[in-house]
């Protein structure tokens, strides 16, 4: 009876916690790229944007964000629609102003002279930034892009406590209805996290081997 | 890096207990029951060796109770005591044990971890809106119950005509606090959408910006916040489910339920029971129930 619910609710919240995570690292990597192209632009309001994003995001309690997602913006009318894409915002502006600076510090590493001679032969700022510049400076940082990831696992355990059914709010559930079995609910949710936590770190060793530049 | 985020979640709690605070103070602003006054017994004689003897020698005693539920177990913004109907049922406890309501140390406990903090001893009972279950009986004593409730569902007024009970839950968003009973008896047996969050004031936000449908938990906590805004919210339905409160305390200690047991008892008699009930959850206006019967402790 316990195992057969302990599996069928760890599978609820693990596929919850799954879908958080991917939607939010998506539009977590979108943005932090297109903010990191805004903070190396020539275009100083572009990167005036750019700097003023990074401070206000980087710099706000993911809490705070959460709040103003998920009870602040509903009574200006604003994102009414479901708690997950409430939730799902919260964690991709935050987290895209970390993915940003990670980029910016990879485009950063790649010698002036590459973007000098894109431009030579006639590429524009963004043909440089996307056929010369980004592939390498993703190359260089695969290491804190993936911390950033882990990071974001973690904290998708935030929405639990706003109306979502992740594998956090499972582990109240099940503390509240099994609480002979406090051992066997924590060590299988954190199980969940470290699966999650492994896949990702394999796969960053695994990209950082295959195309990771070596110097 | 470890360190950043670190402190930055210690920022994030402290911001989220702010906000907490600041949407408690916005809900239920100005309730400030005193309570009943409660006998304090002079000098009770106990079995030498007894729990109850080591309380009165001591002359105090830790109790677990709600700091989030308005007439239950409540602590007002910038309060030192916590109110509500658990708290009454406290003091009635304390007092048989010798014990002035003022040498009571009220520690909050939450759903979670009550259970745990019986076991290791961080409080001495919890008197916590504990629904009695076979569950909980299995690690924890749990002796009453002193009150039954019952689960109800709270809907925005323009909406009490097609929400009038929990058959009309199914599909509908569904709000109450995560990990409590209330939400799985509204999923499991009716097919409702789960909604959870922290505490109910969040749960009564949500219901009046519209993103929830309906707020569902004991009868008694849903009749609190509909007290607070009359003309928005209304309680529908009869109640659907049974709560039955219990107390908690050191599962194996029988002898200390036997005396819980005759103060809940010895409280019905002599009517504290009733004026705790009447200066609490009585206020917003339900009817004092009739006195349940108790568990024997076997």
């Amino acid at each position: 009876m316990y195992l057969s619910e302990l599996t069928s609710r760890l599978a609820d919240g693990f596929l919850v916690t799954l879908q958080l995570l991917g939607w939010s690292m998506l539009i977590a990597t979108v943005l932090g790229t297109a903010l990191a192209a805004m903070r190396v632009s020539p275009i100083p309001p572009l990167r005036a944007l750019g700097v003023s994003y990074v401070n206000v995001f980087r710099n706000t309690p993911l809490v705070v964000l959460f709040l103003i997602t998920v009870v602040g913006l509903p009574e200006l009318n604003l994102l009414t629609g479901s708690f997950f894409w409430r939730a799902v915002t919260a964690l991709s502006m935050y987290t895209a102003a970390f993915v940003c600076e990670v980029v910016r510090s990879g485009i950063n590493t790649v010698q002036v002279g590459q973007a000098e001679a894109a431009r030579s032969v006639g590429l524009t700022f963004t043909q440089t930034l996307r056929h010369v510049v980004l592939p390498q400076a993703f190359r260089n940082v695969i290491p804190p892009l993936a911390s950033v990831y882990i990071a974001l696992t973690k904290n998708t355990s935030v929405a639990s406590a706003f109306g979502i059914l992740d594998l956090t709010y499972q582990l109240s559930d099940l503390i509240e209805d099994f609480p002979g079995s406090l051992y066997w609910n924590f060590i299988s949710i954190a199980a969940c996290y470290i699966l999650i936590v492994a896949v990702i770190s394999g796969a960053a060793a695994l990209f950082e081997r295959r195309v990771g530049v070596s110097r | 890096m470890a360190t950043r985020i670190a402190g930055r979640t210690r920022r994030a709690a402290v911001a989220a207990m702010a906000a907490g605070c600041a949407l408690v103070l916005a809900a239920c602003g100005g309730d400030d029951s005193e309570g009943a006054n409660v006998e304090v017994e002079e000098n009770p004689e106990f079995p030498e060796g007894s729990t109850m003897a080591e309380f009165a020698e001591a002359g105090q005693i830790e109790i677990g109770v709600k700091f989030d539920q308005p007439g239950v177990g409540f602590m007002a913004p910038g309060a030192d005591v916590p109110t509500g109907f658990d708290i009454e049922m406290g003091k009635i406890v304390a007092g048989a044990l010798g014990i002035a309501p003022e040498d009571i140390t009220w520690t909050e406990t939450v759903s979670d971890n009550r259970e745990p903090f019986l076991q290791q001893g961080t409080v001495d009972i919890v008197i916590a809106s504990y629904s009695i279950t076979e569950e909980r009986r299995q690690v924890v004593g749990q002796t009453g119950p002193y009150y039954v409730t019952g689960q109800q569902i709270l809907v925005r007024e323009e909406d009490k005509e097609t929400i009038t009970g929990p058959e009309d839950l199914a599909q509908a968003k569904t709000c109450s606090v995560t990990g409590s009973t209330s939400l799985s008896n509204v999923v499991d047996d009716y097919g409702a959408e789960p909604v959870p969050f922290d505490t109910y004031s969040d749960c009564v936000t949500q219901l009046q910006n519209g993103s929830v449908d309906a707020v569902t938990t004991d009868g008694a906590i849903l009749l609190g916040y509909a007290a607070q805004a009359p003309d928005e919210l209304e309680v529908v339905g009869e109640t659907f489910s049974e709560e039955r409160y219990g107390i908690g305390y050191q599962k194996g200690d029988t002898e200390f339920c036997e005396f819980l047991n005759e103060t809940i008892q010895a409280s019905y008699e002599d009517g504290s029971w009733a004026e705790a009930f009447e200066s609490t959850l009585g206020e917003s206006g339900v009817e004092t129930p009739e006195q349940p019967e108790l568990d024997s402790c076997q």
